[in-house]
């Protein structure tokens, strides 16, 4: 079902000059749970969150954020959308609460909103008491916890993490899925969150899109995804699926 | 207040609080013109004469006269320090933070070029001050008087260093703004001596330095230190102010401009 979807994404394909990126890449994030985008370094990943955070010009295909077209109202879909760069964008010489206040304000949101919602999300993500230390002054964890609670300051429907945990120690790491996945089941956010890690899926409740050499190469819950791959764990099924003697596309994965 | 203003108000914000936090920053854009100011200038003031000329009445000292024009470079620099700051904010990502607002993009780059003025104009009160400390005067509702002189050419040096923010790929290229930009700007202009100066020297130079909208912006600020309003100069100020803002605009729209150059070189 992708009427309730929080994002379609249809038919989009997308080339670094002779370099195709993504080629007629199709699929959808539901409302409530976490959509796991695997694929190996340069599947297209990074290029997929980039055009849905509109900072491409959009290709052929459509992008699809709550019923808003990125291409023809990208404002309305940026306005539901929370977004996690893979590179870290915090101001480092700036506090916490400074940093999510300049955010809110990019949003338009009014100050006494802004301060409750500081608190509101400060608080979920553990860092109450931490709103008045320097970004700079904070480990690698709390400063990817720090930029998650920015972006839903706005209360986003849709959240793009991208490779949200590169660079963090495995309990962090840990931590923050854990996180990513209660937001998700808590709020009924939709989380798109791209990462080539296996184990950051849960394959009780995720969805899984592999992408590799810029396609789909499978789609669905875990178990179809394992059905697709002809394996018995996620970790098999990626290493088909992406690795030098992948399988060519299934009519099923098409 | 409306989503833009608040966005307006956020924006402003955080440039002063990193101003603030960087304070050699702010003491290096203090100590460059103060030391033209008072080296350069004393040594140079036996050597240029600066006859009767609009907008001074008398003869003047040349400390006084190169006054606006290190008040014009301390807003050149900060344009320019700006400029570095954006196309390192893009290079470390930040500035994709900004570009993801659903705000129109022109109205987040505006906000960024206000903001960058109200730093700068910041830094041009600080210098005044001490310029005053120091026995180098202009009259006192002239400090008033050069506000909006200073927004505009403030608006007109900021629009310069986005524009060639959009343009640069690299920080390493930066060096060659230093050389290519800001140097013949300063130095092409009316800041350091008068046009007609130059004219006896050479009528080419004179031609570029007149047409420099560097020189332009420097004599709104100095027409208006006397409180004086020069026309002209604020409307060759402006225009080169939307010109270079025009263009920047372009520059960071992801369908034109650097980002796509940069897609496509990934």
């Amino acid at each position: 079902m992708t009427d309730s979807a929080a994002l379609v994404i249809r038919g989009l394909s997308f080339s670094y000059g002779p370099r195709a990126a993504l080629e007629d890449v199709s699929f959808h994030v539901p409302a409530g749970g976490v959509t796991a985008l695997l694929g190996p370094n340069g599947a297209g990943k990074s290029t997929l969150m980039t055009l849905t955070a509109g900072l491409l010009k959009p290709p052929p295909g459509t992008i699809t954020v709550l019923g808003h077209d990125m291409a023809a109202a990208p404002r309305k879909a940026l306005a539901r959308t929370g977004i996690v760069f893979q590179q870290p964008t915090l101001d480092l010489d700036l506090t916490v609460a400074q940093n999510l206040r300049v955010f809110a304000s990019l949003h338009g949101l009014p100050r006494k909103v802004t301060e409750a919602r500081m608190a509101e999300e400060l608080e979920r993500l553990d860092l109450t008491g931490r709103a008045t230390e320097k970004v700079r002054a904070l480990n690698g964890g709390h400063r990817r916890r720090v930029e998650i609670a920015r972006a839903l300051m706005h209360k986003p429907d849709l959240l793009l993490l991208d490779e949200a945990t590169v660079g963090l120690d495995v309990p962090t790491r840990k931590a923050l899925v854990a996180h990513v996945h209660a937001l998700a089941r808590d709020t009924g956010l939709a989380v798109l969150w791209t990462t080539h890690l296996i184990d950051e899926v849960d394959p009780a409740t995720d969805r899984v899109v592999v992408l590799h050499k810029a396609r789909v190469r499978a789609e669905g819950a875990v178990s179809d995804v394992l059905k697709q791959a002809g394996a018995e764990d996620l970790a098999t099924a990626f290493d088909r699926l992406t690795g030098p003697d992948a399988a060519p596309l299934t009519e099923a994965a098409q | 207040m409306s989503a833009a203003l608040i966005a307006l108000r956020g924006i402003i914000a955080r440039e002063i609080l990193r101003f603030v936090h960087q304070r050699s920053r702010f003491l290096g854009a203090l100590v460059r013109p103060l030391i033209w100011l008072l080296v350069f200038a004393a040594g140079f003031r036996a050597a240029l004469g600066v006859s009767i000329m609009p907008p001074y009445e008398t003869y003047i000292t040349y400390e006084l006269y190169i006054l606006p024009g290190l008040v014009g470079m301390i807003q050149l620099f900060n344009g320019m320090q700006s400029s570095l700051s954006m196309v390192y904010d893009r290079e470390m990502g930040s500035m994709r933070v900004l570009l993801t607002s659903p705000l129109p993009r022109w109205w987040l780059l505006v906000c960024k070029l206000l903001a960058g003025t109200v730093v700068s104009i910041l830094q041009v009160y600080a210098f005044l001050l001490i310029a005053r400390a120091f026995g180098i005067e202009t009259p006192g509702w002239g400090l008033l008087a050069v506000l909006p002189a200073l927004i505009a050419s403030g608006m007109m040096l900021g629009a310069l260093g986005l524009l060639l923010s959009s343009a640069i790929k690299q920080l390493e290229n930066f060096a060659g703004v230093m050389n290519f930009v800001v140097f013949p700007l300063f130095f092409c202009s009316s800041a350091l001596y008068p046009l007609w100066k130059m004219r006896e020297s050479s009528v080419i130079l004179y031609q570029i330095c007149a047409v420099n909208p560097f020189t332009h912006a420097v004599e709104l600020i100095r027409f208006a230190l006397y409180l004086e309003f020069n026309a002209a100069a604020l409307g060759w100020t402006l225009l080169a102010a939307a010109v270079f803002l025009g263009f920047a605009v372009l520059g960071y729209d992801p369908a034109r401009g650097l980002m796509k150059r940069k897609a496509a070189e990934a």
